[in-house]
């Protein structure tokens, strides 16, 4: 099972250019709205048609632009879940499931039908039209939709976007249970870097129509290769770096010398710091820590967000401010302590960034 | 004087004919205009409305260039199908349908773009071809919007006067239609049957906007979810 894809598409503000592949581990493809993801889906669906390059799967050429084939929509046996469902509004639920199951015996497709709305839990609802289903019930309606047709991919462009935060993760959890079950290719677009770390394994990191970084999800978010990418995993704090030697070097804009453990480029050009990843630092502990002054702290539901400025080493102040995430717990104790806080930054959290 | 039944059935006639022309060629020609870029796209747009703001004599002296004994598609009419234009009913249902056109056109276009365009890309991925699509989701869909410019399209080519009057003429028992015959009767001072008539086109166009406006309405309400 391994979807193939090279393709070039010109678009009105950039050059939409990506090359992948994908296996049986379901892939994501991350990135901000506007940077080619939903149409990098759009082409391999066949919805869209790309300028040049090709599209493969399973070793059947969807896309080639060399040798001239492009195999409509219809032949090319995706399954495409669509961010606002799509379903048919004048088809109840078992006509929207039953619409792509090709021309076998009625009793055969009313079987299918079954089982599907068995997998999505929606038994007794037959009956019913889309307009009368709560957005979670419509989106489990178009997943089985697209199932039923047994693709050999299975393309998610943003499902969960209009899902309220209880929902999602409810359906993060039952997406996982069905993709388990299913033996196919899937891609998994989203600007959300939560359920792209809880759902794919593989990962493609889009920026301006380009790929910013592509490997296992896991190692992208621990060593984002670009800024960009860096920003889209969600690392909140960025400085320029000055290389000093092979273990040290400069935090430009936090004023700050920051040793490593390993080895770094003399190519280093930034360094990031994830929000959550700083700790207080203890007493006897010397290296990395910097001193702070709160500028402003902000309350969410299960957390708090610090805004920090650093104070220099040469006692004048920095104007970055430095993000910090923390429970309430901690908040509670940390609040009172005289300022200036003394932060420290694990190098192993470190997130170097070459030219 | 008898009351004369005869403008009313020919209207109808008329109405009906018109109509069924009118909706046959409006719905493959509204959804693709609806469907597609193209250039010159605006002309020909242009060009199917021009009928909704020209006056209606303008329009009969084309239809008469046209459709007239030496116009190109008067000639081929009647040589191929010996069918004539000109002081027929034939030629007060092609005025009808002209001026009806646009409606109708409006109408069924206005449906077919509001269709969310991911549902007929969702029935393609489902393997459909481009008549199913059509047919099932497409079709139904904009079905509202049909209805609603056929009633229009009907009553109007209920009331087409002028360019009637040029290329039908006004030849009673076969082609004096309502509003023809209104005008006429006045003239000739038959105030009863003209009143009767005048009353007969009020109540039903009333009825017809009525109706429109109402369903219109209706739907909005269904689409917002209050009443389902």
């Amino acid at each position: 099972m391994e979807l193939l894809v090279d393709i070039q598409k010109k678009l009105p503000d950039f050059k939409l250019e990506v090359s992948f592949e994908a296996g049986l581990e379901v892939l994501g493809l991350l990135g901000a709205s506007g940077s080619g993801k939903s149409m990098t889906l759009r082409c391999i669906a066949g919805i869209d048609t790309p300028d040049s390059g090709q599209i493969v799967l399973n070793g059947r050429t969807l896309f080639d632009s060399k040798r001239g084939i492009n195999l409509p929509c219809r032949k090319r046996k995706l399954g495409f879940l669509f961010q606002n469902y799509a379903l048919f509004p004048n088809m109840t639920v078992e006509d929207n499931i039953g619409f792509g199951i090709e021309n076998r015996k009625r009793e055969d497709k009313l079987a299918i039908i079954k089982g599907m709305v068995r997998m999505i839990k929606l038994e007794g609802l037959e009956k019913r039209y889309p307009s009368q289903l709560s957005g979670g019930q419509q989106q489990r309606v178009a997943l089985a939709r697209a199932l039923a047709i047994k693709p050999e991919a299975l393309l998610l462009d943003e499902p969960f976007s209009a899902l309220d935060d209880y929902l999602r993760s409810h359906m993060i959890e039952q997406l996982t249970e069905t993709l388990s079950d299913y033996q196919g290719v899937t891609l998994y677009v989203t600007h959300n870097m939560e359920e792209v770390y809880s759902l794919c394994n593989q990962l493609v990191v889009l920026s301006r129509g380009g790929i910013e970084a592509k490997g296992e999800t896991k190692e992208v978010f621990k060593a984002p290769p670009s800024l960009v990418s860096a920003r889209l995993t969600g690392c909140k704090n960025f400085s320029r770096a000055k290389y000093i030697s092979a273990f040290e070097f400069m935090a430009l804009d936090w004023g700050i010398n920051i040793k490593t453990k390993r080895e770094i480029s003399r190519n280093i050009e930034w360094v990031g710091i994830r929000a959550h990843t700083l700790t207080l630092a203890l007493d006897e502990e010397n290296d990395n820590v910097f001193k702070c002054l709160l500028k402003l702290a902000s309350e969410a539901p299960s957390r708090m967000t610090v805004y920090l400025t650093v104070e220099k080493d040469s006692g004048e102040q920095g104007n970055q401010q430095i993000q910090w995430e923390i429970t309430k717990q901690m908040w509670l104790d940390l609040k009172n302590k005289p300022q200036p806080w003394k932060l420290r930054i694990n190098p192993e959290d470190l997130i170097v960034i070459k030219t | 004087m008898e009351f004369d039944f005869i403008p009313i059935i020919l209207s109808l006639k008329v109405a009906f004919a018109s109509v069924i022309i009118v909706t046959c060629s409006c719905i493959p020609i509204a959804s693709l205009m609806a469907k597609h870029e193209f250039v010159g796209k605006d002309i020909i747009e242009s060009l199917i409305t021009l009928p909704l703001v020209l006056p209606p004599s303008v329009i009969g002296f084309m239809l008469l260039v046209f459709f007239g004994k030496n116009g190109p598609l008067g000639r081929l009419l009647e040589q191929w199908f010996q069918i004539r234009v000109v002081f027929t009913l034939v030629g007060a249902v092609i005025a009808a349908a002209v001026v009806s056109f646009p409606l109708m056109y409006q109408a069924v276009k206005a449906a077919v773009e509001s269709i969310d365009r991911n549902l007929e890309q969702a029935a393609r991925t489902l393997g459909a071809r481009e008549y199913r699509v059509f047919f099932t989701i497409t079709l139904p869909l904009a079905w509202n919007g049909i209805i609603a410019g056929l009633v229009l399209a009907f009553a109007r080519s209920l009331g087409e006067f002028g360019a009637t009057l040029m290329i039908a003429g006004n030849i009673p028992g076969k082609t004096q239609t309502m509003p023809l015959a209104i005008y006429f009767d006045n003239d000739a001072g038959d105030l009863r049957q003209a009143s009767i008539l005048v009353i007969l086109m009020t109540v039903f166009s009333f009825l017809v906007i009525y109706g429109v406006n109402r369903w219109r309405r209706g739907l909005r309400r269904d689409s917002r979810g209050e009443e389902i």
